[in-house]
């Protein structure tokens, strides 16, 4: 099947195409399942089935399916607790996710990590992290492990613009940039950290200059179009492959829900939320894109949306049927037995 | 037909007030759209829907208080392709019956007393050449092994504890970090993510404290989040304790600290052999391990094995000297003050065994019982604040293991309960004194 561009290529001459018809196919693909995987999350948790914090990613897709277009084999990816996007975009199983959130032994940390801590290494998923901030340096020593083993893979640290205010990212942007370590800093801007907006808790009003005091090149990017993403997400790549140490992203995004379950949001007006939904959203832009600019038929996407909904009810369905863990679990990977 | 049910809000919410109805039966309802305001006890909140189709019947009217979470409290007429809201309630937990004998809740299980290896000539060294000499081998057994920290490298280490390491496996593997603790733990705790084994040297471990988070919400407790997936073999090591005259932020113990955590092993070697062989097994141990070293032992000698295979096992305490009438507990630099008091209280005529603990965590419980239940009397000694410290652990351990073997309450000789001052005669005052320790001994053996 001919691959048609659906943007010009920025700058002179005749480049690659943007993205072809099976890359956005896939995005939509993949930002649809996270929708409804996090709808579904959502809907369990007012049921009761999921508990303590749950932190929906609804409205951000496009950044991090946009980034794993760029990845290739052995590249890893490390995130905050707002992460189930994160791991369906890795390749982790809807199962295992909605499972763990259920808190059940078929969950990916066996009903012990919850929403917050699901790691994978085999698809490069290193969790999962509960304080702010820590998964950058963490981050930084994935592509601290690249940069020692001497591979071209590189390591992706996604933060929030809230966390980008502590002291161990900026430590993290100067350890990368001196040892040039393969790490792309992925700052997912949604303007509020909880319920402070981006203004009253950065003095720096730029963030994708963040980096600039380090030497590491930063752009900011329309974090709400997934080509606008892979686009600059294959500068960073390329850029880290080649040895030229860290980049940074900063992608402005914006979440539909709360900070997490238990947020009323009345820092923001219901205005403002409606108008991104309606103006912006990633999945709406992708659809449009391919039922008009792609030729893609509707009943393509509705093979696409059928399939979605079955694997996110099948996810559902598993997580409520799973046991949970053995009361031995308690006791049991707390230390590994077998030394070297 | 699809039940819409009143929904939880937050982790704790169990009813909550159906304020307002935004929607009214017969309205055409899209996925997103705010249907309902309910107020929790902190806040009011909006309730999206999660399907489409038409409410057909409002089940609870506005201003109800008390609505139980689950309760149904509308009607959706299905539109294409609404996912039902299943109205069963949470799946039940498995049946009871599934309860199995859980291990008993004591902390990491004390490992079988044991005698100590013949491991052959010795020779004598300074704390500080083992340590060298067991990184250096370590390093040379395995590529993954890499030393980072403050100083490393290019200065030879600020105790010289790394003296050579830079020249033999060069700038790769003996990598010098700025002043950012927070920053390079939490790098090399990813790195060992990956499999990589990383020593880390904190220049002192008062600076341990800017990266605790990451040695204890990263490093120690990935394991058990990962449900097993996700292990981190790494090592972090330095001066831990009083030096001389550096005053109240440079002179503090962690022990208890970092021993209090699950995920962590925790080491304190006294001699140069307890230095060498207990690093070595740290640094071949799947996970991270702490080893709390002492700056004014750096510079003593004494003998050590030769053999290239010498190794310490982790969770065994070791008898320095054997005795009768009462069991002196020690680690790291006390054990030097236990010898020399058991040394003092033999010209007394007291018989005195000193138990050098070697590690922490896992605490060789079985070690110190078998010595107490010879000599029905403890002594602990330690450097660290009383409350909640080493002494108090080892006590308590004894009180449920033997406490019928005891003829005298144990006797805790630790620093003073207060910020090390910087005076000399102050110092003096603040950390355990022989006398103490002979005193203690006195008391507990009623002579």
């Amino acid at each position: 099947m001919a691959e048609t561009a659906t943007r010009k290529p920025r700058g002179k001459g005749a480049r690659e195409p943007a993205i072809t018809r099976d890359q956005l196919t896939r995005a939509y693909r993949d930002m649809l399942l996270i929708r409804r995987f996090e709808e579904k999350a959502g809907q369990l948790y007012g049921m009761g089935l999921i508990g303590g914090f749950c932190h929906l990613y609804i409205g951000q897709e496009a950044v991090v399916v946009g980034m794993q277009l760029c990845l290739k084999e052995g590249d890893q990816v490390i995130t905050s607790y707002r992460d189930h996007g994160h791991m369906l975009a890795t390749g982790m199983e809807a199962r295992g996710v909605m499972a763990e959130l259920t808190g059940r032994i078929g969950g990916y940390s066996r009903g012990k990590g919850g929403s917050m801590h699901m790691f994978s290494r085999e698809k490069g998923f290193y969790g999962g992290h509960g304080i702010v901030g820590a998964q950058v340096s963490l981050g930084a020593g994935l592509a601290f492990a690249n940069w020692y083993r001497q591979s071209d893979n590189v390591a992706l640290a996604y933060f929030g613009e809230g966390a980008s205010n502590q002291g161990q990212v900026y430590e993290s942007l100067n350890l990368a940039s001196l040892l040039k370590l393969p790490c792309i800093f992925i700052i997912e801007n949604n303007k509020y950290g909880m319920g402070t907006s981006v203004d009253r808790a950065s003095a720096s009003k730029d963030l994708s200059k963040n980096g600039v005091p380090w030497g590491i090149p930063g752009e900011a990017v329309n974090g709400m179009d997934v080509i606008a993403v892979k686009e600059a997400g294959e500068r960073a790549v390329a850029h880290c492959r080649a040895g030229n140490g860290p980049y940074l992203l900063e992608m402005k995004t914006y979440r539909y829900r709360g900070h997490s379950m238990s947020d009323p949001a009345k820092y923001r007006t219901r205005e403002e939320v409606q108008k991104m939904r309606e103006q912006n959203d990633c999945i709406e832009t992708a659809r449009r894109l391919l039922l008009d600019s792609h030729g893609v038929p509707e009943a393509e996407l509705k093979v696409i949306d059928d399939e979605v909904k079955a694997i996110v009810q099948d996810s559902a369905d598993f997580a409520q049927t799973s046991p949970e863990p053995d009361e031995a679990e308690l006791w049991t990977d707390v230390l590994l037995e077998k030394a070297r | 037909m699809t039940q819409i049910l009143m929904p939880a809000l937050s982790p704790t919410m169990t009813e909550g007030k159906l304020a307002r109805w935004l929607k009214r039966e017969g309205e055409a309802i899209k996925a997103g759209d705010i249907i309902a305001e309910i107020e929790t006890d902190k806040a009011t909140m909006e309730v999206e829907a999660v399907d489409e189709g038409t409410l057909t019947r409002i089940l609870v009217p506005e201003g109800t208080d008390a609505v139980a979470v689950n309760t149904p409290i509308a009607e959706l007429d299905g539109g294409a392709g609404a996912a039902a809201v299943p109205a069963a309630a949470p799946a039940a937990a498995p049946p009871a019956e599934a309860k199995k004998e859980a291990p008993a809740s004591v902390p990491a299980a004390p490992i079988a007393a044991q005698a100590e290896k013949d491991w052959g000539p010795t020779r004598t060294m300074t704390v500080r050449e083992a340590l060298r000499d067991a990184m250096a081998a370590e390093m040379r057994a395995d590529k993954d092994v890499f030393l980072i920290g403050e100083e490393v490298g290019q200065y030879q280490g600020a105790y010289k504890i790394s003296q050579g390491l830079l020249d033999e496996f060069g700038p790769r593997r003996v990598i010098d970090m700025p002043i950012t603790e927070h920053g390079f733990t939490g790098m090399a705790v990813g790195a060992a993510f990956t499999g990589l084994k990383p020593i880390v040297e904190f220049m002192t471990f008062n600076f341990s404290m800017q990266a605790i988070d990451q040695i204890i919400n990263s490093a120690a407790k990935t394991l058990y989040m990962s449900g097993g997936q996700l292990g981190c073999p790494i090592v972090f090591r330095g001066p831990n304790g009083a030096a001389a005259r550096v005053a109240a932020q440079h002179s503090q113990c962690y022990a208890s600290w970092y021993a209090h955590i699950p995920g962590l092993k925790v080491l304190a070697p006294w001699s140069a052999a307890d230095a060498k062989g207990l690093l070595r097994a740290a640094i071949r141990d799947p996970n991270p391990v702490i080893v709390l070293e002492n700056e004014i032992l750096y510079g003593q000698s004494f003998e050590c094995p030769t053999a290239d295979d010498f190794v310490l096992p982790i969770g065994q305490a070791k008898v320095e000297r054997e005795g009768t009438d009462v069991t002196i507990v020690a680690f790291s630099i006390t054990v030097g003050l236990a010898m020399q008091a058991a040394e003092a209280l033999a010209a007394a005529g007291i018989s005195a065994e000193v138990v050098n603990l070697r590690s922490l965590r896992p605490l060789d419980t079985a070690t110190i019982a078998r010595s107490v239940r010879k000599t029905n009397r403890l002594v602990t000694i330690e450097e660290g604040w009383p409350f909640a410290g080493i002494g108090a652990e080892v006590a308590m351990q004894i009180l449920e293991t033997c406490f019928d073997d005891l003829d005298a309450p144990p006797v805790r000789v630790c620093g003073a309960d207060v910020p090390m001052p910087y005076a000399a005669n102050l110092e003096k005052l603040a950390l355990p004194r022989l006398e103490q320790v002979v005193e203690a001994a006195r008391k507990v053996t009623y002579k």
